[in-house]
């Protein structure tokens, strides 16, 4: 500081000397609690009675941050912070726009609800190695990633999601898992790789990492960016967030990984992980390189379409209910692509509102297919069965989650399907949203006969018609409200979402909106002028 | 001299893909090291390089009075050096762990996870 010396300096050409306003601090919230929860859960790693408390009590807190963090974007637009206080773009900025608390704000609440079904399902090894930190590191990376407006700092946050991703897919160290975990590691970590490359070559053009500066400077060149190494650096980043997503042909690390882990695990990745990559890819050839997604269209919508009929394809092919689950995730990352190659506002709403769909309705799949197992002793279809005379109430809700993953009215999966076709039959590619029908046709058959086997049959495979066999012997943990609990929310969000859907419906298009026409993020981060 | 540079990395990177390519883990981790280093090498490229004085500005002065070495690739390859290394430990003592379990570090044998042999589904109802 210059204070001591003779000279003066005019700290306002370098810093922003206003103070920030205390709501505003809100912006960094999500990373910084979930850092100190995971940080203290580490602390008391040992203390397996004491983990669940310090977990569930900073998932409220998030949860609690990020509802303030929307209601403040909600009302006064995007809101930046710069690490420092240096102008941008020399200070690392954190923007939240409406798109990436409304993300955030899903996130969180999935994981609130995951930390609570991880009491019945992680056992106590599964706590001292550190369920609950890399619960919440995890949700680091993934807040991180939501509320970044440096594309450095981006590739950060995916390698802090990425390490706790890694923690939690081993955790309980069996066969399988290793297994799983190696293909997924070794993947992923070649996608964050060549996401890095497409920065660096971002940065050497630009000189620049700060999003909005780069999205002003793409703006400003005469082809709209469509042309030369843009082209180069957009396929790619398409490549390395196909990866992240899941998107055909990169996306076989899901169904080689997800069914592995401990069930509450595979909830939380279903939930969130191939949706950080799908948020990436509409910050980027949204928001940043228009010119670039408007050049690849008809590649990103190959994508999409191959990525939802190979996936509903893959789901109806499998005798396991979390393998078929897996293939499910990668039906809805088609569907987001879809809006993203149609890029229009309602293309990119549709595309939001999917992700937020599906974070909802994956994660709530999972748990109900760990309460299956507890039920019904399997994961296997041919073993199942017999469990609507258990308990038809699971049955109805169960069927309520499988009309909304296949995108049936009156659920949450409808709205966002109709939107996206109706994106392009407008744009012109009828082709897609044959794809996006015909994959919600193969979904209903997939999930349509998890039914009929697990529920609507009398028993296990070879059972006679008519029959009901032996009353099954469910696990003792079955009755746990701990189960429940996280099930029923999440089912009760896809209700109402599906019969209420207008103030999601704003909400996304004030989210795309907001990616599709930057003046807003760039003036929030560069202020007037 | 980028010239050069440029030459090496894409050397870095027929390399490291081709290691990949191998269905030995232990190459496929060699990859990857190499797959990081090559990234490295290139931000820092792109970075412009120039030899030009450390930024550092001199005892009587406020501002920088010529041109000085860009800083910024040298914070972006250090922040990467760190995370490429942490993850490349954390991969070798899972892909060690994997052959002590599994018994093989070539991938077409690693079938644990999505057995060759998985039933058929149900086909009736």
């Amino acid at each position: 500081m210059a204070g001591s010396s003779e000279h003066s300096v005019d700290l306002s050409h370098a810093m922003i000397t206003a103070p920030v306003s205390a709501a505003d601090w809100l912006v960094i919230a999500p990373t910084l609690v979930t850092i100190l929860g995971g940080t203290l859960a580490l602390m008391a790693r040992k203390n397996t009675a004491a983990q669940p408390k310090i977990g569930m009590i900073f998932l409220s807190l998030l949860v609690i941050v990020n509802v303030g963090l929307l209601m403040r974007v909600l009302d006064h637009g995007v809101i930046t912070m710069v690490m420092g206080n240096w102008l941008p773009p020399f200070g690392i900025a954190f923007t939240a726009d409406a798109l990436g608390a409304s993300l955030s704000l899903i996130a969180s609440i999935v994981a609130w609800c995951a930390g609570l079904y991880g009491l019945v399902t992680v056992d106590g090894t599964g706590r001292r190695y550190g369920f609950y930190p890399f619960l919440l590191l995890l949700l680091t990376g993934v807040s991180g990633a939501f509320l970044t407006g440096d594309i450095f700092n981006l590739y950060v946050w995916f390698e802090v999601l990425l390490i706790s991703s890694y923690g939690l897919l081993v955790l309980g160290n069996d066969r399988a898992q290793l297994d799983g975990t190696v293909k997924y590691g070794i993947l992923n970590l070649i996608g964050t790789n060549l996401f890095l490359i497409a920065t660096g070559l971002l940065y050497g053009n630009f000189g620049t990492l700060n999003m909005a500066d780069i999205a002003m400077k793409v703006a400003a060149m005469d082809a709209g960016g469509s042309v030369g190494p843009l082209a180069t650096i957009a396929g790619i980043y398409l490549l390395a967030f196909a990866m992240k997503a899941a998107a055909f042909p990169v996306n076989f690390w899901l169904p080689a990984s997800y069914h592995t882990p401990n069930i509450v695990v595979s909830a939380v990745f279903a939930g969130l992980l191939t949706k950080v990559g799908v948020y990436a890819l509409i910050r980027i050839f949204v928001l940043i390189l228009p010119g670039a997604r408007d050049y690849m269209a008809d590649v990103i919508s190959l994508i999409a379409i191959a990525t939802m009929i190979t996936g509903g394809l893959g789901a109806l092919a499998q005798a396991e209910v979390r393998r078929l689950l897996g293939y499910l995730v990668i039906v809805g990352i088609g569907a987001m692509l879809a809006g993203i190659a149609v890029g229009s506002t309602q293309g990119i709403a549709g595309s939001i509102f999917y992700a937020v769909h599906s974070i909802i309705v994956m994660t709530a799949l999972y748990m109900a297919a760990g309460i299956m197992k507890l039920m019904g002793g399997s994961y296997q279809l041919r073993q199942l069965g017999a469990l609507y005379g258990l308990n038809p109430y699971f049955g109805g809700l169960f069927l309520v989650l499988a009309f909304a993953v296949s995108g049936l009215p009156p659920f949450s999966g409808f709205w966002p399907k109709m939107m996206l076709v109706e994106a392009s039959l407008v744009d012109g590619r009828g082709w897609l949203a044959f794809a996006i029908l015909f994959s919600g046709f193969l979904s209903t058959l997939a999930v349509g006969r998890v039914w009929i086997f697990a529920f609507w049959r009398g028993g296990a495979e070879g059972t006679p018609d008519g029959a009901t066999t032996v009353r099954l012997a469910p696990a003792p943990e079955v009755t746990s409200p701990a189960l429940w609990l996280p099930l029923l929310l999440l089912t009760g969000l896809v209700i109402y979402i599906g019969l209420q859907p207008d103030a999601m419906v704003q909400l996304v298009q004030r989210g795309a909106e907001g990616v599709i026409d930057p003046s807003a993020y760039v003036r929030s981060v560069f202020g007037e002028h | 001299m980028e010239t050069g540079l440029s030459v090496l990395i894409g050397l870095f990177f027929a390399v490291s893909v081709y290691l990949m390519l191998s269905r030995q883990l232990v190459r496929i981790l060699l990859g990857i090291a190499i797959l990081g280093n090559a990234v490295n090498l290139l931000i820092f490229t792109a970075g412009r390089l120039t030899r030009q004085v450390p930024p550092l500005i001199p005892e009587h002065l406020y501002t920088l009075v010529e041109a000085t070495a860009n800083p910024l690739p040298q914070a972006l390859v250090l922040t990467a050096i760190v995370i490429s290394f942490s993850f490349f430990a954390f991969l070798l003592v899972l892909a060690f762990r994997a052959y002590q379990e599994l018994g093989t570090d070539d991938a077409n044998e690693m079938r644990v996870a999505e057995p060759e042999d998985d039933p058929l589904p149900p086909q009736g109802y």
